[in-house]
């Protein structure tokens, strides 16, 4: 038994007027500074009928932390919204869950945000998701990724009630995204789509997904990276992100994400920019462990690459995503990300130990020990092909 | 030889088994909480059986068939058919899906599974490798 997840999904140019038709007494929008700076907040706000109050929080920090979870909490209830309104990437949406699940269940610790448990939501507001990104798939899932500053961990959290009830997706949000963060994002989107169709829990449902996805990726973040302006690309990644963040949303990701958490918490990674750099590692980490499945040759005949068996399709896959991350200025191994040798031998046993613990590193197909983590962390400090 | 579950038996042989695992120590490092197994009838088990586990630090201190439920007060308690058991145990469910299906019920400090998810997976790991002989 599983389930498929999804919200009411509004696309395309002028999705944003859908908020016309909201009714209810006070929206809070959620969202950050940077988002806040680009007029995108001002744009939502007025988008909204004149009969419901607006109160806007954006204290939203990159990589949010619990603290800023409990803080935006307190500011819902103080106001009592009946609607949440999260603008922004996919720090904001994941906070803005966090701060609605607390706004509706004030007993409940962040850190405690969990799938098992029933919370009872949507007793006080109901939630919406804007994106102003091409990539966090969170306006699509239940996955809540909060930051522990005390334990320098980001801890894989999320329920399924926490599932925006309506996504809107308006290619209009994202045409200002700067290039790195256009790559950043988009790559992110890539990631999940690659590891939603590969890991333990993909199904009927998201195998369509996924691979949609990764074709519209291929095809359009180059044109979005090149031409930030090429609406007919923006449109379809962003598209592909919520596409993405639909399939793995309901499958889940893997390995990639494992890593790419630890990394970037206790280096200050973008999530991004984290996980794709190690998705090729840990393409060719998982390619051999199951002989009898053929993910990788799925992927790679639907992108038209060659190979017949897991490990030469696999190699395929890699060999194109490191062509499209470097065309697109992407670092490949972690000393282009600027981590020296000396900081990573530092930091190693704490990453290790984050990775391990992680909730998407046990949703791989092969899961590494401690041993294999130290080793998957070395390959991507060198850049060196996993053959482990 | 196949060991009778759930019994006092089998869970000591789980309590071996998690002693000797490298995987459970390094993934269990930071654990702490007790555990009521509770198994539901079904099949030729006709009473609700409860196997209590004293995880400590990515080791097990005790294990035990209760007979008696409020002889312990453990900090988390797991709880579901003996066929839900089975398929969990003979890797025809995923644990986690399980749970979240509802189809296992968690109970106890969700911070602490939250942080230590790979500990349960390797709790899980540990029970497929007891020869068992399921009463369903």
């Amino acid at each position: 038994m599983w389930f498929f997840s999804s919200p009411h999904i509004v696309f395309g140019e002028g999705a944003l007027s859908y908020l016309e038709n909201l009714q209810g007494k006070l929206a809070c929008i959620v969202s950050d500074s940077n988002v806040m700076r680009a007029g995108l907040v001002e744009r939502v706000r007025s988008s909204l009928p004149a009969h419901i109050a607006v109160q806007v929080f954006t204290e939203v920090e990159p990589d949010p932390s619990l603290e800023v979870v409990r803080q935006g909490a307190a500011f819902l209830n103080q106001l009592q919204p009946d609607w949440i309104i999260a603008v922004g990437g996919g720090s904001v949406l994941d906070a803005a869950k966090g701060m609605w699940i607390l706004y509706e269940r004030p007993d409940v610790d962040p850190s405690a945000i969990n799938p098992i448990e029933t919370y009872g939501l949507r007793r006080k507001a109901h939630f919406i998701a804007i994106p102003t990104t091409a990539g966090t798939g969170s306006e699509m899932t239940w996955a809540i990724v909060l930051r522990d500053a005390a334990e320098r961990r980001k801890l894989g959290l999320g329920n399924r009630e926490a599932v925006p009830d309506w996504a809107i997706l308006d290619p209009g949000m994202i045409l200002e995204l700067p290039p790195r963060l256009t790559v950043d994002t988009g790559l992110d989107a890539l990631t999940h789509a690659i590891e939603g169709f590969t890991s333990t829990f993909h199904n009927d449902f998201t195998d369509g997904l996924c691979l949609h996805a990764v074709r519209l990726i291929f095809q359009y973040l180059p044109r979005c990276y090149r031409d930030g302006s090429d609406f007919e690309a923006r449109q379809h990644m962003q598209n592909a992100a919520a596409i993405a963040g639909l399939g793995f949303g309901n499958s889940m990701a893997a390995l990639a994400h494992g890593l790419g958490h630890s990394l970037g918490a206790v280096f200050h990674v973008p999530h991004g920019r984290a996980v794709a750099l190690f998705l090729p590692y840990t393409i060719e980490y998982c390619a051999g462990s199951d002989p009898q499945t053929l993910r990788y040759v799925e992927l790679a005949h639907m992108l038209g690459l060659a190979g017949e068996t897991q490990n030469a399709a696999a190699r395929s896959l890699v060999n194109a995503i490191r062509e499209l991350e470097k065309s697109l200025g992407q670092p490949l191994n972690l000393q282009e990300l600027g981590i020296s040798r000396e900081s990573l031998e530092q930091e190693m046993n704490l990453l290790v130990a984050n990775a391990l613990n992680d909730t998407q590193t046990i949703m791989s197909v092969r899961v590494p020990d401690e041993g294999d983590l130290q080793r998957l962390f070395w390959a991507a400090f060198e850049g060196k092909l996993v053959d482990f | 030889m196949s060991i009778p579950f759930p019994s006092d038996a089998w869970i000591k042989a789980m309590m071996e088994d998690l002693n000797n695992s490298q995987a459970y120590l390094d993934a269990a490092k930071n654990w702490e909480g007790d555990f009521y197994f509770i198994i539901e009838p079904g099949g030729s088990l006709d009473h609700t059986v409860i196997l209590y586990m004293d995880l400590w630090h990515g080791k097990c201190r005790e294990a035990l068939e209760i007979t008696d439920p409020n002889s312990k007060s453990p900090a988390f308690r797991l709880s579901g058919p003996v066929t839900t058991w089975k398929k969990v145990m003979t890797k025809k469910l995923d644990p986690m899906q399980a749970m979240i299906t509802g189809q296992l019920k968690l109970q106890g400090n969700m911070a602490m599974v939250m942080k230590n998810v790979r500990a349960a997976k390797e709790l899980v790991e540990s029970c497929t490798r007891i020869p068992t002989e399921f009463p369903v």
